[in-house]
């Protein structure tokens, strides 16, 4: 029993699992509230870190102004994305709309690679100090950045569905759209807001991620890791979202402790939630927190 | 399937023979009989290169026409076809070599195994429906692509594997020309098989299931047996493609088999068509062709100030990406019905030229 490196990989899968929680949490916003599966979401942190990178080295901008107009930019691109793409799909079979975000997927990765070269770069350093002590545990800085970003994202999205009118906007819409239309509620501007809030969550969430590993095409792989945090929490649930992304953390840590320690199969990190989302699904099809389809005639 | 909009005024349909006729009328059988005479003389005629495009063409269309049954007759989405399609390969090479079953009985086998697997992944699906049946199909494909890189004595690990020329009664079959021959025979049994099954009861089942799957369901069909078949079928020509594809390059490996060219059979039918079996071939055509054309434009184009500008001969396999991305898309945007339905309105057009109805 290695103690300090299974507490190392514990922190390690708080903090990666948080950062997953916040990309599914993006991720079921946008399904609420439009019902599309999004499969452009690793893609959405990718061009967010990308932007952020490019201001940061490129244009010299210092990161309080950088990581902002990133921030700024995503929120655009969400809306475009949104009304240039997603819009005119509305009313479309559910499964050409996924192919959308397929194709939409396939565009992004390949014009990033195209544009910025398939090397990972290092992101400009962040902090001046390396590593906190906290309880006698070296904890590196750019963790505890990541960990307070997520939470405090977390909260505020919180936040903006309990108590702001847009939130409640969003939720009227996600429960019924043709009510919330009745209600005067206008549902395209909530959609695209869907997509401009997701798109900005996930940019934070790919700039922390590139804070701390640099920024490369290998970014995206969270928007397939979301999938196993998503269905454990239910599509359709924001808390659920976020529980779900801290247990596939936990849980991909875990299994490399059990991989290195005992089982020595290699790269089991990579594969384990994949396993559980299929015994997810098969034992309980609507996550933990989803609500079960009733469908009437 | 025909659209009824694409029907002459006039032309109606007496008994249910007429209806589900493949061919309406004497004239497009006899073309598609000269058709497929003509295509067993094409290794005379044309080029390797081009041969070599017709045999991949053939044998991607296979996968895709497997997907098109799960797509758009049933109505399921997978990413997980290249998965299977490189399931497929990998058991043909293994029982070939390892239990000296010749190819000719390991293709169908490896069909038939990949089926199987596919049964297993379809479990989950009979339960489940749109979204959480793509995100299962997804991790099958990662768990598939996980085992071969696993599984040394079964692919190789990361050695490619090696697979033996195709051979019948002891007279091996090598290179394009003669493998052409055996892609031809392949294609054309899964056309006819699948064309078919979907007059028969089953196949109006599958399409029930995909237009309205809880009246479907009302109506006394079994929901979970005929998903769960629909993943099989689409896993079983995964197989079948995946093994002519083994013994075609007589190496696999797993190499540009991940989740991007699942996302290319998805739209190789979704640019043919959904629920078109013509459709299917027509869009894998395209699918193949499409990166042969870029090739050749981009040579054209090699260095003049186009190329310069923007690097193109340097990055051509991103552009190819962006291109299948970006036609996907428009696909779906433009031409939900696919090349299958433009092909359709062409021929109405000039059936019905000068008068429109």
């Amino acid at each position: 029993m290695n103690t300090a490196f299974l507490i190392q990989l514990l922190v390690n899968g708080l903090v990666v699992g948080t950062l997953y929680g916040v990309v599914a949490m993006s991720f079921v916003l946008i399904y609420k509230a439009t019902q599309v599966v999004n499969f452009a979401q690793g893609e959405l942190l990718l061009i967010g870190a990308w932007v952020c990178w490019t201001l940061l080295t490129k244009f010299q901008v210092p990161f309080w102004a950088g990581m902002p107009l990133s921030l700024i930019f995503m929120f655009a691109f969400g809306i475009a994305i949104q009304v240039v793409i997603l819009r005119p799909m509305i009313g479309e079979p559910i499964i050409s709309v996924i192919m959308v975000t397929i194709g939409l997927s396939t565009v992004f990765q390949a014009a990033l690679k195209w544009i910025y070269g398939v090397n990972p770069q290092p992101f400009p350093p962040v902090f001046s100090s390396k590593a906190v002590d906290i309880f006698g545990l070296q904890i590196q800085t750019v963790y505890v950045m990541s960990l307070v970003v997520s939470v405090l994202m977390m909260l505020g999205m919180a936040w903006f569905f309990k108590a702001s009118k847009y939130g409640l906007a969003m939720r009227a819409t996600a429960f019924n759209q043709q009510v919330a239309q009745s209600l005067g509620i206008s549902v395209k501007s909530v959609f695209a807001m869907a997509w401009a809030i997701s798109a900005t969550v996930s940019a934070v969430a790919g700039v922390v991620v590139a804070v701390v590993n640099g920024v490369s095409s290998g970014l995206s792989a969270y928007g397939i890791k979301v999938f196993p945090a998503a269905i454990l929490g239910g599509l359709d649930s924001v808390g659920g979202a976020v529980l779900g992304g801290i247990i596939i953390g936990l849980l991909e840590n875990i299994a490399q402790y059990v991989d290195s320690q005992y089982l020595h199969w290699g790269n089991l990190y990579e594969i384990a939630p994949f396993y559980v989302l299929i015994i997810i699904l098969m034992i309980k099809p609507y996550g933990l927190f989803g609500t079960r389809d009733i469908e009437r005639i | 399937m025909v659209a009824r909009s694409t029907i002459p005024a006039g032309d109606f349909r007496t008994s249910y023979a007429a209806d589900t006729t493949i061919f309406p009328t004497r004239t497009s059988r006899n073309f598609a009989i000269a058709g497929v005479i003509l295509l067993c003389f094409a290794p005379q005629v044309f080029s390797e290169f081009w041969l070599s495009i017709a045999i991949q063409i053939g044998i991607f269309s296979i996968a895709a026409l497997g997907l098109n049954i799960l797509v758009g007759f049933t109505g399921q989405i997978s990413i997980g076809q290249a998965g299977f399609f490189l399931l497929g390969a990998f058991t043909s090479a293994y029982i070939n070599n390892a239990y000296a079953i010749p190819v000719f009985f390991a293709i169908p086998l490896a069909g038939v195994v990949t089926a199987l697997v596919g049964l297993v992944f379809g479990i989950p699906a009979a339960r489940l429906k749109g979204l959480y049946l793509v995100i299962a199909t997804l991790a099958a494909q990662y768990i598939l692509l996980d085992f071969f890189s696993r599984a040394e004595w079964f692919s190789g690990g990361s050695v490619p594997a090696s697979a033996n020329p195709f051979s019948i009664l002891g007279y091996t079959l090598r290179g394009d020309r003669q493998y052409f021959y055996v892609v031809l025979a392949y294609v054309l049994v899964s056309y006819i098989l699948v064309t078919n099954l979907m007059r028969t009861r089953d196949g109006r089942a599958l399409i029930a299931i995909r237009d309205h799957y809880l009246s479907a369901e009302i109506m006394g069909i079994n929901l979970t047996k005929y998903r769960t078949l629909s993943f099989g079928l689409a896993a079983f020509f995964a197989g079948i493609a995946g093994a002519l594809y083994a013994h075609y390059q007589l190496v696999v490996s797993q190499e540009g088999f991940g989740i991007e060219r699942s996302i290319l059979f998805l739209a190789m039918i979704i640019i043919g068509g959904t629920g078109s079996i013509m459709g299917t071939l027509m869009g894998t055509a395209f699918v193949v062709l499409l990166p042969e054309s870029m090739e050749w434009l981009s040579h054209h184009l090699k260095g003049g100030a186009i190329d310069k500008a923007l690097a193109l001969n340097n990055n051509i396999t991103f552009l190819r990406e962006i291109a299948i991305g970006l036609i996907i898309i428009a696909f779906l945007m433009f031409e939900p019905d696919g090349l299958a339905h433009r092909w359709r309105q062409i021929k109405t057009y000039w059936k019905l030229y000068p008068f429109s109805h």
